[in-house]
């Protein structure tokens, strides 16, 4: 099976043959078959050479890179393979027809407050907070413009993370959001974890013939892939939350996995290799899909919500966002 | 010669013609799903391994129609599968139409090197009709601006597109 790699240390990625190795500063190589790679992700400093870089490409293997901190800063992506012109423009009219604009982002945004919810469910007296997003959700379906939209979402989602504090036990705390920099340890996980969900839409998207640049809920001159952002929102309460709360509600963090000062928090390589372990356990997880019969894992519902825009956008079948029935 | 605008399509698109008009539309679109089946790397692994020695492999002609193996009194079709001859031999049959416009007279063979079988096809007039035909169903296809609507079949179960056909909501 094909595997996410992660690699923490430095040192230098080279290919021999059909296989890729790494030679970290200190220590042994390490050797990887190509085939059994699906992403890259370097949170270390890492030496990369073109014959290597080339290799990945002839293998449709896509590079994500993390900065120092661990935040996601950008993705090596293999020439396209799988275009479809056809599909690229039924992408475009439906960011240009307002309506139909309208329909796919307030359709993202409601998958994401439905899972919102569907968290907050897991927990008592979070009643106040789900009450607030389903007002929310509400206002969000009479909404005319984007902005509008936006506002809804930002709210919903300021009573989520007000419900954090309910939810979660022990001795971490959570103020409000804040991105850049994160200053407590809640923020931290927060933004790592979407930084991986983030670099695993983009990668479940490369493998279909949509193109990433083009978004409906984030403008498209936002970020590159403001694609991997509008389907991420559907993923990021059911994923990256969930780790979350399992990872605080069982005790499983200590203060070494951060660092910390008081104008930041970031997760320590130690804390960052823990959430990737269970990040990767999630994405993994399978559910019996109702509709196809068959197993099929969280990470590639991703993919299926792909198959489901290209659906909509071909006119075959209108997009209804994932809501977990599980 | 000459070839008519109507021959402008490939031996894939005759053959999905007859296993499924959606999928047909779908790859027409742009809209493959063949590089995430394990089953059709499988394919490809045995056509690349089951005749080595023949030398003309995978001619291709007027970057329309790719020949597996092109021999002097015929041309060879290798399949991994047989379970869907039908497709296979209308795909073989459009060939032999193809290169008889371009004034070439050759048998069709399928190989099934999996199941050890092999068929030979002929292309006699009522055949030629049956192809023309196809391509005119083939453009009727093509020219929907929306994809046939999935229609459950038996094999749609194996096929690369079943996640993407029958996932919604
Ligand atoms: S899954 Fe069935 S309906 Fe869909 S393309 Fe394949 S054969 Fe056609």
């Amino acid at each position: 099976m094909q595997k996410d790699l992660y690699i923490f240390s430095s040192g230098t990625i080279k290919r021999k043959e059909n296989t890729i190795y790494f030679e970290p500063k200190e220590g042994e190589k390490k050797y990887f078959p190509i085939e059994n790679i699906s992403a890259i992700h370097l949170f270390g400093e890492v030496d990369i050479n073109t014959k290597a870089l080339n290799f990945f490409a002839q293998n449709n293997i896509i590079i994500h890179v993390y900065n120092y901190y661990g935040y996601y800063s950008g993705s090596y992506i293999p020439r396209e393979k799988n275009v479809s012109g056809e599909l690229l423009v039924k992408q475009v009219e439906h960011y240009l027809n307002k309506e139909e604009r309208m329909y796919l982002a307030y359709s993202f945004v409601e998958g994401a407050l439905f899972h919102m919810q569907r968290n907050l469910r897991e927990y008592e007296n979070t009643e106040e907070f789900i009450f607030k997003i389903k007002q929310e959700l509400e206002k969000a379906g009479t909404c005319n413009d984007i902005n509008e939209l936006m506002g809804c979402e930002g709210r919903a989602r300021d009573a989520y993370y007000d419900a954090f504090n309910v939810i979660l036990k022990g001795k971490f705390l959570f103020e409000k959001r804040e991105k850049r920099p994160p200053k407590n340890p809640i923020n931290a996980l927060i933004s790592f974890g979407n930084s991986l969900t983030y670099s695993a839409v983009l990668s479940e998207i490369y493998k279909t013939q949509l193109n990433p640049t083009i978004s409906y809920l984030h403008e498209p001159r936002e970020r590159r892939f403001s694609l991997s952002l509008d389907i991420s929102e559907i993923f990021k309460p059911l994923i990256t939350d969930t780790i979350i709360f399992k990872l605080i509600n069982n005790n499983m963090l200590k203060d070494e996995d951060f660092d910390q000062d008081v104008n930041y928090c970031y997760l320590s390589e130690s804390g960052r290799k823990k959430f990737i372990k269970e990040f990767e356990t999630k994405m993994d997880t399978t559910i019996k899909h109702r509709k196809l019969g068959r197993n099929v894992s969280y990470r590639f519902l991703i993919r299926l919500e792909c198959y489901k825009l290209i659906k909509h956008l071909l006119k075959d079948e209108i997009y209804k966002p994932l809501k977990a029935w599980w | 010669m000459e070839l008519s605008q109507e021959l402008r399509i490939t031996g894939v698109k005759i053959n999905y013609l007859y296993v499924c008009e959606r999928k047909l539309w779908l790859f027409d679109r742009g809209v493959c799903m063949e590089h995430t089946s394990d089953k059709v790397l499988l394919g490809k692994l045995i056509d690349e391994f089951s005749y080595p020695k023949e030398e003309k492999r995978r001619i291709l002609i007027d970057d329309l129609i790719c020949i597996d193996i092109l021999d002097e009194e015929e041309i060879r079709e290798i399949k991994y599968s047989d379970s869907l001859e039908e497709p296979n031999r209308m795909q073989i049959l459009y060939y032999l139409y193809y290169l008889k416009k371009l004034g070439i007279y050759k048998k069709g063979i399928l190989n099934y090197p999996k199941q050890r079988k092999r068929e030979i096809v002929e292309l006699t007039p009522e055949k030629e009709r049956e192809v023309e035909d196809a391509i005119k169903r083939v453009e009727e296809v093509i020219k929907r601006e929306t994809p046939p609507p999935v229609e459950k079949k038996k094999y749609c179960r194996k096929c690369a597109y079943f996640e993407f056909c029958f996932v919604s909501e």
